[in-house]
Parts: structure tokens; sequence; C-alpha cells
């Protein structure tokens, strides 16, 4: 059982896009960061424990030539093992930030070269990053996906022999698994079925996919094959989110839900298993944005299209 | 964002302003031969070929402002005047409802159905025409080349363009309010039963595989919602069943509809904040309206026909009520632009892109004043 926590009012409502809640927990400091894209502007909100909203700060997509002001597509806690990184991503480019959004480190404009306004290339940029600085450099430039790229999700590696894993989603559905090495190596291709991927996640060695039908689908990471199919929604789904420490999995569509789902592998068959744990109708509410506030998934926070707070919920 | 949004726009708010206009020519009871003139008149206009030709061009959405100049221009197509508190009324319940229609799409592509019965209301307007009934069709044709194709991702970036372009609009509708699709605070009710989109499992469903593929466990959950499955698909043929109803005329003679506007004001504060700021994109919207009307050709009323007022409000008192009352942020300030073929329009035009300049920018090169008088000049 879930009830409502006080909400954190935001200065401007949340844009109809997927993904659009990031959370950074900074539990060390009893703090939370919470960031939502409005539109040429993404505000960030730190809360204290109770949801008292304590600083705010808007960023905006930086300006450039061109008729409109850039709207923002994105916008993200990187976290790395030595530093936290904001980025904000708009079509102009990549913006990266110190993790409170103070001062900007990086600048990557995209190259709208001949493509028309509006198609996104499908590549995925993977920049490294030093342990503190400006010193970000573009180091590959991974070819999978040939529709927009839509969600990244990592995870630390299972082996020994290499850092980490990494699933990206596209437009047509199409899910990509990366090993990350010197040069990041594509692992797996697993189709799409006429349907956008708009989220996904990465735990344990399997791949959480949230579709445009409203599907869930778990995946073996390393073979692509089909474990767990879940009707779980009746639009589209706009978030999924991980509390790794639980196996638990958060889903969230424009049908107004949010569905709380267990992970397990079973001892005797090693398949990847699911069981609902709970759901929550947020009335007349377009979802757009989702996620746990704490590791053990005993709490999270939705944002919705037209909405300018964010919702929070905490188990009883 | 999209660039293949502005046609689907502009098609469907056309669309409603036709039933909204149609509902209040009947209302005031102006004669049958002159309210078909008006509606003959605004859709031939609406449906002329350069028009559209410019329309379906790749491009990005401009502001609800400019946009409100091109339907400005359009209700006045004909010997019908409106005031400006009638036509801001209009307006919003044009947006208003359109906003509602997107929303409520089961599939993105959905909004195409919506379009297409749009279209089909329109077609019965003018059954007794063959001429623009030919041109309607046209754009059923285009309609269907453009985004006939597209890919369920593409029309979720259309969706999301649409809704970006009436974010945080919460006008309340009292025809809204009565039937319950709209709550006091401006938001639509989002219903959480009936029929799933058309391609869309009801949910409530776990399934389990081996790494075979063979089911091993089936296992069912309590969704919340009260979900049936979609009886069938809509039709995109230029005839057929659409099965959706969204986009079909809900106006009638007898209910009246009133726009509220207290409430909605505190939600679009912090929105219209960028509106206010000196706009850098005037010149550009301006050039746009500028193509767009320059294919509106707009026929001079000649001959006896007398024109009319029509009113929005059930009376003039309230007419003028509506115009003093509603709040600064909500006034949508047409620009003034007489698109015409006569003689003048060359200085009419320098002056009014004279009047439009922002004084506080710097003075931008006079090219984009002359690619738009030498653009007037090939019309």
């Amino acid at each position: 059982m879930f009830r409502r926590e006080r909400s954190i009012p935001l200065r401007g409502s949340a844009a109809a896009l997927c993904n659009n809640l990031s959370v950074l927990q900074l539990p060390s400091r009893n703090l939370t960061h919470f960031g939502v894209v409005h539109g040429p502007s993404a505000q960030l909100v730190s809360a204290a424990p109770e949801g008292v909203p304590l600083a705010q700060r808007q960023l905006h997509a930086k300006e450039g030539a061109g008729v409109s002001p850039p709207l923002i597509t994105q916008v993200h806690w990187c976290v790395l093992p030595f530093r936290v990184l904001l980025v904000l991503t708009s079509h102009r480019g990549i913006q990266m930030y110190e993790s409170d959004g103070s001062v900007m480190v990086y600048w990557h404009a995209l190259d709208s070269g001949d493509a028309s306004p509006g198609t996104w290339s499908g590549q995925i940029l993977v920049f490294d990053i030093p342990a503190k600085g400006p010193n970000i450099v573009l180091s590959e430039e991974l070819a999978g996906h040939q529709t927009p790229v839509t969600d990244i999700a990592t995870e630390p590696a299972q082996g020994q022999d290499y850092v980490a894993d990494m699933v990206t989603a596209d437009d047509s559905g199409l899910l990509c698994v990366w090993r990350s090495g010197p040069e990041f190596k594509l692992l797996t291709r697993i189709p799409g079925f006429g349907v956008p991927c708009p989220s996904v996640q990465l735990w344990h060695g399997t791949v959480a996919a949230g579709y445009g039908d409203g599907q869930v689908r778990l995946y073996e990471a390393s073979t692509g094959t089909l474990h767990v199919q879940i009707s779980a929604h009746a639009r589209a789904i706009c978030a999924l989110d991980l509390a790794p420490e639980a196996g638990k999995l958060l889903s969230a569509a424009e049908d107004t839900f949010v569905h709380i789902w267990k992970l397990s592998r079973s001892p005797e068959s090693g398949y990847t298993e699911v069981e609902h744990c709970h759901g929550e109708c947020v009335p007349d509410t377009q979802v757009c944005g989702a996620r746990f506030c704490d590791p053990s998934g005993s709490s999270f926070a939705v944002t919705g299209y037209d909405l300018a707070e964010i919702l929070r919920f905490s188990s009883v | 964002m999209s660039v293949r949004t502005l046609p689907l726009l502009f098609l469907n708010l056309g669309g409603e302003m036709l039933y909204i206009l149609d509902q209040r020519l009947r209302a005031q009871n102006i004669p049958g031969d002159k309210a078909r003139k008006v509606l003959h008149d605004i859709i031939s206009t609406m449906f002329n070929r350069k028009f559209m030709e410019e329309l379906f061009k790749p491009q990005e959405l401009y502001s609800k402002k400019a946009l409100r100049t091109v339907y400005d221009r359009l209700a006045h197509a004909s010997i019908m005047r409106l005031n400006q508190a009638s036509m801001d009324k209009l307006y919003d319940l044009m947006t208003m409802a359109f906003k509602h229609q997107v929303l409520l799409c089961p599939r993105p592509k959905d909004v195409l159905l919506v379009t297409f019965n749009h279209l089909d209301a329109i077609k019965g307007f003018i059954q007794d025409s063959p001429a623009i009934l030919h041109q309607v069709e046209e754009i059923f044709r285009q309609l269907t080349e453009t985004y006939g194709g597209l890919s369920a991702g593409e029309f979720q970036l259309i969706r999301q363009t649409l809704l970006t372009f009436f974010q945080d609009l919460h006008i309340r509708v009292s025809l809204f309010l009565k039937d319950k699709v709209q709550n006091s605070n401006g938001r639509f009710v989002l219903p959480v039963s009936g029929p799933v989109p058309w391609g869309t499992e009801v949910p409530g469903l776990i399934r389990m595989f081996d790494s075979k593929g063979k089911e091993v466990k089936k296992v069912e959950f309590k969704h919340g919602g009260n979900y049936v499955t979609a009886p069938k698909e809509g039709s995109f043929e230029l005839y057929g069943d659409r099965v959706l109803k969204l986009g079909t005329n809900m106006y009638s003679v007898n209910r009246p509809v009133e726009t509220h506007m207290s409430g909605a004001s505190k939600n679009l504060a912090p929105r219209t904040q960028e509106n206010i700021a000196p706009n850098p994109l005037a010149k550009e919207e301006l050039n746009f309206l500028a193509r767009l009307m320059g294919g509106m050709e707009i026929k001079k009323p000649s001959g006896p026909e007398p024109g009319f007022r029509l009113n929005l409000f059930t009376t003039d008192e309230e007419e003028e009520q509506a115009a003093l009352t509603r709040p600064e942020e909500l006034s949508y300030e047409v620009i003034n632009i007489q698109a015409t073929q006569d003689q003048q329009r060359n200085e009419e035009l320098a002056r009014i892109m004279g009047e439009l300049e922002v004084t506080d920018q710097p003075r931008q090169s006079a090219s984009k004043g002359d690619d738009l008088l030498a653009m007037m000049d090939g019309l």
C-alpha cells in the first residue's frame, strides 16, 4: 500500500516527453534532487525527505542560429563511479553540468548537417569523463540504430573482464545490448515489433523494456531471448525505473497508471519471473515521468503532462 | 519536434471552427442562404490549393498567436464579421476542443482519424458544391500520402509536438464541464475504462517463457482500470467508418457554449512570461503568415450582398463584457496583415513590417523585409 505524500511544486508544467523525471538520491546529505523538463527550460528542485522544497534552479538549452528557442528533450543525472554529471539534451546538442546545475562543464553541438530538422541519426555518442574538470572528450560514436534513440540504461558488469553493460532503445522498438571496454562492442540486437520503445532498464543481465503499446517485456541481455511479457498498460509507456537493491521495477504510462513489479530469478529454472506488487492511478494525468526515490523502492515520484508539481508516494 | 504537424493542427482547428460557426449561425437565426454562403466561402478559402501547398511544407509549428491570425482572416473570408471578443472565444473553443481530442486519442496515429472525422463533416457542409468537394477530397489524398506511411514513433512525435503547442491551456468550456469531460480545474478527464487502442492488449496478464519460447507460466494481476478489447480499427480510406467519435460535431443549436476565463489565468502565468518578452520570432512568423495568407484568395464582397455580424455570446452586452474582462495574459494581440491584391499592398506591408519592428533588438538587415515584398510581388 502506498499513500500520497506532499507534492513538490514546479515553476513550469512538465512537458509531454517520455522519461520526463530524473531523480538524484543523496541520502548522506538528506536530500533528493529532482529534474523535470518544461519546454525551453528544465527545472531542478532539491527537497528534504518530507518533500519540503529547499532550492530551485532553471536551466535553458543553449541558443544557436535558428528560428525558435530550442526545446529540451531530456534532463538526466549520470551517476559515475567518481562523479555525478547533470546532462541536458536538446536538438542543438548536449550540455553537461556539475550535479547541482551550477556550472556547465561541457557542450557538444549536434551536427544538423543535411538532415532535415526533426530527424535524429540514431547514433550513440560515448564520452570519456575525467574524475573532475571540463576535459570531457567524445571518444566513440556507436552505430546500431537507424531511428532516433529514446533511452539508454547501464549496469555495472556481471563479469570481470569488462566494466559495464549497456542497452539502448529506439523509436522503432529495436534494442541494442552493448559491452563496454576500450571500445564498445554490440552483443545482441532485439528487434522491435512496430511500436517505439521509449524506456529501458537493465537488471542483473535482464533487459526490461517498456513499449508504445503498453507492454513491458523482459529479455535475457546476452541472448535476446524473451522471458516475460506483461500486458501492463492500456496506453504508451512513458517511463521505467529500477530499484536495483530490491529488484523492483516501476512502469508508468499515459493511461494514468503507475505499476510496481518484483523481478526475481527462479532458483529451479533460472528464468526471470515477475510479480505485480502495486498499481497506482494518478487521476486525469497523462504521466510523463516516474522514478523511485530510494534504493529499496519504497517511495516513488511522478510527473504528468501539464502538471506543475511532482507527485510523491511512499509505502505504508 | 515534428515538422509534419502543421497540416493536422490547422485542419482540425479549422474543422472545430466550422462546427462552432455553424451552430452560432443557426442559433442567431441567420437566413439559410447567407449561412451556407459563409461556410462555403470559408471552406473554399481553407482548401485553396496554393494555401494547402504552403501548409503541407515541412516546417515547425508557429505560436498560438501567429496561428490565431490565420483563423481571424479565415473567419472573415466571407460576408460575416466577428468582434474581437467573439473571435477570442471562438479560438478558445477551437483550441480546447482539439486539445481534448489529441489527449484522448487511443493511439498517436488516431489523430489522423480525428482529422478524417473533421473532413467528413466538412464535406457534409458543402455537399451541393462539387468544386469545393473536389478540393476537400484532394486534401484527403494528400493527407494519406503524407501520413499514411509514417511509423508509430513518428506519430508519437507528432502527438508530443501537438501537446507542446497546447501545454498550459486550461480554459474551462461549459459544454465540457456539463458532459463531465473536463474538471472544474480545467483539466480533462482521462477515462480508465472502455476499449483499449487497436493493437494493444487489455492489461492484466503476465506471461513467462522458457529459453525455447514456450510459455511456462501465466499470471493475472489487477490493473485497476476497466478496459475491454477494441472492437475494430477505424478506416483510413476516403470513405469508411472511422469508429472513433473524437472530431465529430458535438455542438447543436440548443447547447450554447460558454467559456470561463477566471481560474485559467493562474495556470497560464508561468508560460506567458516567455510570450510577452521581445520576440525574435516575430519576423519569421510574419514571413510564415504572409506566405500562408498570400495563398488565401479572399474574395472581396461584391455587389449588394450585405454583411452581418456573428456573436459567439448570447447577447451584445455579454460580448462587450467579455471584451472588458478578458485577462491580460489571454489576449491574443492579433497581427493585422492585409494580404490583399491591390496596389497599395507593398506600402501597407512595409508599414506593417515597420510597426512590428521590436525596437530594442539590433536592427536586422533589410533582407527579410525585401524577401517578403518580393514574395508578395510574385502572387
